[in-house]
């Protein structure tokens, strides 16, 4: 266990029993002499791995990979039958907000309660009370009972007080989504605090885009087992290629799948000739081409394509369908195209993924994940730092600022 | 070592789980906490009704005090007796109960029941505060046995603590525990010495033929300690036996190691199974 983890997960098994016999009562235990009966399953194997202090660490995987379970361990709410768990701080536990409000009492009397529950003694908490109930926007309503709260307001006030315990080390499932878009932005500015603190969290969360830029590194599970380890980027795009079963390998670094009636046959990067090139400059006019192949005529396809920089950041992910451009049939081979007047990418390697998918965009055709790497040069803007430029012009009234 | 530090720094949670207990009871109820005096009140109707008129049951006269009136016999064992029917069946429910609190947030789970038990205290302080006064009203000066019935209390409450612990769990994994416990918590009401004195148990009978001896597998039950002790104090206003006090506290401080020997048994899964 090194010096500087927070949480250290250290071969951490967990089983749960499923019982056979849906109730447990006394007299059926009596009449067969023993317990209800019980398969045992596995539900985190062996996990091992360590969040360093000061970082934000996530857990990605499908329903059933075991995370939630694996949280609830660190929260000491489950006890691990093997293995062991070591942390280090004060930790508050985002599971369920609200998780103890007694609906009779007022909104005051709660937060004192819950308070208490996460770890607050009675003096932190009348000095913080005033900025958790403004928190979650309630001073109208803190003397009132809180089961004449809205859903909303009580999930407000629940994550309100637990993010106001001062945790060392924050534990979060699958609660990021709260409130109105007000409180949404109120939260992500917390978290950003906390992490700008060196508090320590530890999220769990089925929303991949937003783990990919909330989290510093991930843990990936599936069905109990830790699958990868490592910075957010890339384990985010190991578990996209792994959630479809059917993929192979595209390409160098690229993956593909899908049901195969319709291909993308090729990815082109076109220059302002009409040649196909690798590299191009930022500024430049370009077209990427993507060629089709249908072997049965398919009713209202979809194309998409995404950029990602070469660490894994989506850059942008246009489609057809928001264009407006959904053709009502389409069969035989032919080829779209996405023209760019400017490429307003900065200098770097980026890679193209090509999507062909139903209307509803919940079936895939064909989706080739980066399979198409290319090369941006300095161009005009002639700029380095970001992904994107955003093409506008400096002026400085140069008269004045000597002035 | 952990765990005891942990109890320290748990003690305001403790009485703020305790504090919630209390305050949610009667919100929204119009007379609030007067039910918690109507309801001992209802019970000492019926019972000096059904026993006193009906039954003509003569309470035993106090020695020394004198005093002599089946309400107040009643009530000197009826509630000690509530505090352990109370705690017990709300011991017992409190961790199924709490369930959801269980499932989401880490604390010494221990508290639970703890809390749901000194709420209960509280509930029996002030009945026992109402008690003390028409005591004084019938002239039993009982000012002097305020700390002895303190005491009492205490060696009650850990008694109490100490099964609802060990039961609290067991309902976790056996949900039908709470019915069976309202029936044997029927039983042992009448098996104590509440609602009628003490002497009307005989020392010995006969059963099928053989000579049981009743009386001394009636004291094996501690309540009667406990209710007897109450009632010296209160009633009598004499100091309960050295054997009786004794006993009273072996059986205490026995459950109570047994209590908590068993939660932490039983604790692991209890989220799981909540």
């Amino acid at each position: 266990m090194s010096e500087t983890a927070a949480v250290t997960v250290d071969d951490v098994w967990k089983k749960f029993r499923l019982y056979h016999e849906r109730n447990q009562s006394l007299k059926a235990a009596v009449m067969r002499g023993r317990r209800a009966r019980y398969t045992e399953f596995d539900a985190v194997k062996g996990v091992t791995f360590e969040v360093p202090k000061g970082t934000t660490f996530g857990i990605i995987g499908e329903n059933g990979s075991g995370k939630s379970t694996l949280l609830k361990c660190v929260a000491r709410i489950l006890r691990p039958d093997r293995g062991s768990i070591t942390t280090h701080g004060k930790i508050s536990a985002l599971l369920e907000l609200g998780a103890g409000f007694h609906p009779e009492l007022s909104g005051r009397e709660n937060v004192f309660l819950n308070g208490a529950i996460l770890g607050l003694s009675k003096k932190q908490l009348t000095e913080r009370f005033d900025e958790i109930v403004d928190f979650a926007g309630l001073e109208q309503f803190i003397d009132t009972p809180v089961k004449n709260y809205s859903s909303g307001m009580y999930v407000r006030l629940g994550f309100s007080v637990a993010i106001n315990v001062d945790p060392d080390i924050l534990l979060v499932d699958e609660v990021l989504a709260v409130g109105d878009e007000s409180f949404q932005r109120k939260c992500s500015e917390k978290f950003a605090e906390l992490k700008e603190h060196g508090k320590t969290i530890v999220v769990v969360s089925h929303g991949l885009a937003v783990m990919r830029t909330l989290c510093d590194s991930l843990a990936l599970l599936d069905h109990g087992n830790l699958v990868k380890v490592g910075p957010a980027g890339e384990v985010v795009d190991h578990y996209l290629g792994d959630v479809h079963e059917d993929r192979v390998a595209d390409g160098d670094h690229g993956s593909r799948w899908g049901s195969g009636e319709a291909l993308i046959n090729a990815i082109e990067l076109l220059d302002r000739d009409g040649h196909p090139v690798t590299t191009v400059r930022t500024g430049d006019p370009v077209t990427f081409r993507f060629h089709y192949d249908l072997s049965t005529p398919i009713e209202q396809p979809v194309f998409g394509m995404e950029i990602h920089t070469i660490d894994g950041v989506q850059v942008t992910g246009p489609n057809t369908k928001e264009a407006g451009l959904v053709p009502d049939r389409l069969e035989g081979s032919g080829h779209v195209d996405l023209q760019v007047d400017r490429l307003l990418l900065v200098r770097g390697i980026y890679d193209v993924s090509a999507s062909l998918l139903d209307h509803a965009c919940l079936h895939a055709y064909d989706v080739r994940h980066r399979a198409f790497r290319f090369d941006v040069e300095r161009g005009e803007p002639a700029e380095q730092f970001g992904s994107v430029s955003l093409g506008g012009s400096w002026s400085v009234p140069s008269a004045e600022v000597v002035r | 070592m952990t765990r005891i530090a942990e109890y320290k720094s748990s003690r305001e949670l403790v009485s703020n789980l305790t504090l919630r207990e209390l305050r949610g009871r009667y919100k929204r109820s119009m007379l609030g906490w007067g039910w918690s005096l109507l309801n001992p009140l209802a019970s000492v109707i019926i019972y000096t009704i059904v026993f006193s008129v009906f039954l003509k049951i003569k309470p035993p006269v106090g020695d020394p005090s004198g005093l002599d009136v089946f309400a107040l016999f009643l009530l000197c064992g009826l509630i000690p007796w509530n505090l352990f029917a109370t705690g017990v069946m709300g011991g017992l429910s409190s961790l199924v109960v709490n369930g959801n609190l269980i499932k989401k947030v880490y604390f010494p789970r221990e508290l639970l029941v703890a809390s749901t038990i000194f709420a209960l205290v509280v509930t029996a302080l002030i009945e026992f505060g109402v008690l003390l006064v028409m005591l004084l009203i019938w002239g039993n000066m009982v000012i002097p046995w305020i700390p002895m019935l303190l005491v009492l209390i205490v060696i009650e409450t850990t008694f109490v603590l100490g099964i609802a612990l060990a039961m609290s769990v067991w309902n976790v994994y056996f949900r039908d525990l709470e019915h069976l416990t309202t029936i044997l918590i029927q039983v042992i009401f009448y098996m104590t010495p509440i609602v009628y004195p003490i002497r009307f148990v005989p020392d010995t009978a006969e059963i099928l033929g053989m000579t049981i001896p009743v009386g001394a597998i009636y004291r094996l039950n501690p309540m009667v300690e406990f209710v007897g002790a109450f009632r010296n104090v209160l009633y009598d206003l004499t100091f309960p036996s050295l054997d009786s006090m004794a006993y009273m506290t072996g059986w205490a401080i026995g459950a109570f190691v047994f209590g908590l020997y068993m939660f932490n048994k039983l604790e692991g899964r209890i989220a799981e199974e909540v």
